[in-house]
């Protein structure tokens, strides 16, 4: 009925998980756009009350795939039932987070339906297209826009002719934000076997780890961050010693995740988290367009860096050019002094 | 067993020099060396260690580029692999994720019966991660995303530790399937050197008939120097499905990154100068 999907992904804990509110929220926005209604899609076992939690964000519709093989997560049954029901439902857009599911998920359906889909979109708009080749126009597309090329250029990416339009978001890129708190819709309980076979339960999971997040990176109101230029495992040491006195997080660019400095739940940026704290402190970072995706709607921002013409520098409110391992040990000292 | 790494050559986009952009803005793509994709050099190590396991395995790398790409493929053989398949087409120019997988698809259909198809998580020029799901759902076999370690293989089953966001999951999926391999992995052997001695003259068609020298008589006599080459004839692939026409998605746009500035307070560390922002953040009840 050509409306818009978003996969609401569940958590271990059996909640529906923060980045497919943060869809439905953008999601609303666009359907509002477009005069259409906003339909989610669970696939789960034991899925109830979750309904709670949806129909707030301005959902319309809710699909439940409830059978206790669909959890945990597994490629072949999910993408079935997704693909199965897009099918059916013909819907104009449809958005997945880009989690370990929705990366896992989304381009096997979009195969399955020979669809477009674009990954990590950073902003999500609805415009109009000319194809001058061809000579065609189309209303009311879906620009999805992403950072491309190592970040040195940004892309708006259409899908003129095939539907349904599909991307997925990191989390945190979009607000999450309630419609209207006594909104309802409709339940609508999928049947799973008809839209699955035997043959979408050939593998196995054999075991599971699965642990608690450990940080709250998204949460913090202020982050202490580094970038390559930290240099080394051991001098992240004096950012954890700021964003402990001053009550933050530490996170870092991709660079420095890669350099093997800080582990990768701290990664900000476009295939990070994106982050909105008040205050960003940014040590020794250049700040390539992924990076500044992730975090350029801090409120305020400080740049450390002993090049004092970073990219970073152009969106900072405060510029210390200088070396972290000097200027760091002095804002404890001269916040410990005043804080008295 | 045939196992099968899929390759690409990527531009090195974590090496972002200040040469990279020339003046009007646009990016330069010659100041950005050509590399092997680095999850696809774990996926190319996992393969070796799934012929260590098993017997009479071979590993055939497969890698869809431009006739330079025939360098990954080179590289992939002094480090283990035993064949390569350069998929080589001015046709396939401007394909999207969709049109790459059918492409690669059709050339994996060729190289059948294969057991297992590995791949990197996702290459580092466009971060999709989607080009080793969609093969895979192409080929209608099961797909082993972000794997870890290689826990066992034998002739019906691979069986796979993945890597989630908040933990690890093992998997076993019944045999052929498509493993994509993430980061963190084993890194991949370093270049064996008898193995170097012995691939450095294979060559592509193309790159024979633009030496000078003519090596065909060797290339007849030594038939493991061949890299073979297929054009999309070869493949038998519908043309309406390949490169940019056969791509569902579409560049609008392309913005170039430009920085406007804001009025940014600059200082030095100079301790004066630290102390003043320190005390006008917490002024503003910032810290």
């Amino acid at each position: 009925m050509k409306n818009i999907f978003v996969y609401c992904e569940v958590t271990e804990e059996g909640h529906v998980a923060d980045v497919s509110l943060e869809l439905l929220s953008k999601g609303k926005k666009l359907a509002t756009t477009l005069g259409l209604q906003l339909e989610a899609l669970v696939i789960g076992s034991d899925l109830k009350d979750l309904e709670k939690t949806l129909y707030p964000y301005g959902v319309d519709v809710i699909h439940y795939a409830n059978d206790k093989s669909l959890f945990p997560y597994s490629t072949l049954p999910h993408a079935a039932i997704t693909a199965g029901l897009f099918k059916q439902e013909q819907p104009e857009i449809v958005l997945f987070g880009a989690t370990s599911v929705g990366r896992d998920l989304a381009p096997r359906v979009a195969s399955k339906l020979a669809v477009g889909l674009t990954a990590d979109c950073t902003s999500l708009e609805i415009g109009d297209h000319e194809d001058a080749k061809n000579k065609k126009s189309y209303k009311n597309l879906l620009y999805q826009i992403r950072p491309a090329f190592g970040g040195n250029i940004i892309a708006t990416i259409v899908n003129p002719e095939t539907r349904p339009q599909m991307a997925t978001v990191r989390e945190g890129v979009m607000k999450k934000e309630i419609f209207k708190d006594d909104y309802k819709g409709v339940l609508k309980n999928i049947d799973v076997k008809a839209f699955t076979s035997d043959i979408d339960f050939v593998c196995e999971i054999i075991d599971r780890h699965i642990e608690a997040p450990k940080v709250n990176i998204k949460g913090a109101q202020i982050i202490v961050s580094g970038g390559y230029g930290v240099g080394s495992r051991e001098n992240f040491k004096l950012l954890y010693d700021l964003a402990e006195l001053l009550g933050g997080e530490v996170g870092a660019t991709r660079a420095a995740v890669d350099g093997g400095f800080i582990e990768h739940e701290r990664q900000i940026g476009q295939t990070g988290v994106t982050v909105r704290p008040k205050l960003y402190i940014a040590c020794g970072i250049s700040g390539s367009v992924q990076h500044r995706a992730g975090m350029d709607q801090s409120s305020k921002i400080i740049s450390i860096n002993i090049d004092k013409d970073a990219p970073l520098n152009a969106i900072a409110d405060y510029v210390i050019t200088g070396s972290l391992h000097e200027v760091l040990p002095k804002m404890v000292k001269y916040y410990k002094q005043h804080s008295k | 067993m045939r196992i099968i790494v899929l390759a690409k050559q990527v531009p090195d986009t974590r090496n972002v020099g200040k040469d990279a952009m020339k003046e009007d803005g646009t990016v330069n793509r010659a100041a950005l060396p050509a590399i092997f994709n680095p999850e696809d050099l774990n996926a190319l190590e996992m393969a070796i260690q799934v012929k260590e396991r098993v017997k009479d395995a071979e590993i055939v790398v497969v890698s869809m580029g431009p006739g330079r790409a025939a360098e990954v493929i080179r590289e992939a053989l002094y480090r283990g692999a035993d064949k390569g398949y350069l998929i080589s087409d001015m046709k396939f120019a401007g394909a999207d994720t969709l049109a790459t997988s059918y492409t690669l698809s059709m050339a994996l259909k060729k190289l059948s019966p294969f057991s297992v198809v590995i791949s990197g998580r996702q290459a580092i020029d466009g971060d999709t991660a989607q080009v080793g799901p969609q093969t895979a759902e192409k080929l209608d076999i099961p797909q082993i995303t972000y794997a870890e370690k290689l826990v066992d293989i034998d002739d019906k089953s691979i069986t796979i530790k993945r890597r989630l966001e908040r933990g690890v999951e093992t998997v076993k999926s019944p045999l052929p399937a498509l493993v994509t391999v993430h980061g963190s992995a084993d890194p991949c052997r370093p270049r064996h050197a008898i193995r170097t001695m012995r691939f450095k003259h294979a060559l592509t068609p193309s790159e024979l008939q633009a030496k000078s020298t003519d090596y065909s008589a060797m290339l007849d006599s030594c038939s493991y120097l061949r890299i073979h080459e297929w054009s999309a004839a070869d493949l038998g692939a519908e043309p309406a499905r390949l490169g940019l026409g056969g791509s569902p998605t579409k560049v609008k746009k392309i913005d170039n990154v430009v920085l406007s500035h804001k009025d940014a307070k600059v200082v030095t560390s100079a301790d004066s100068d630290v102390e003043s922002v320190v005390v006008e953040l917490m002024n503003e009840h910032l810290l």
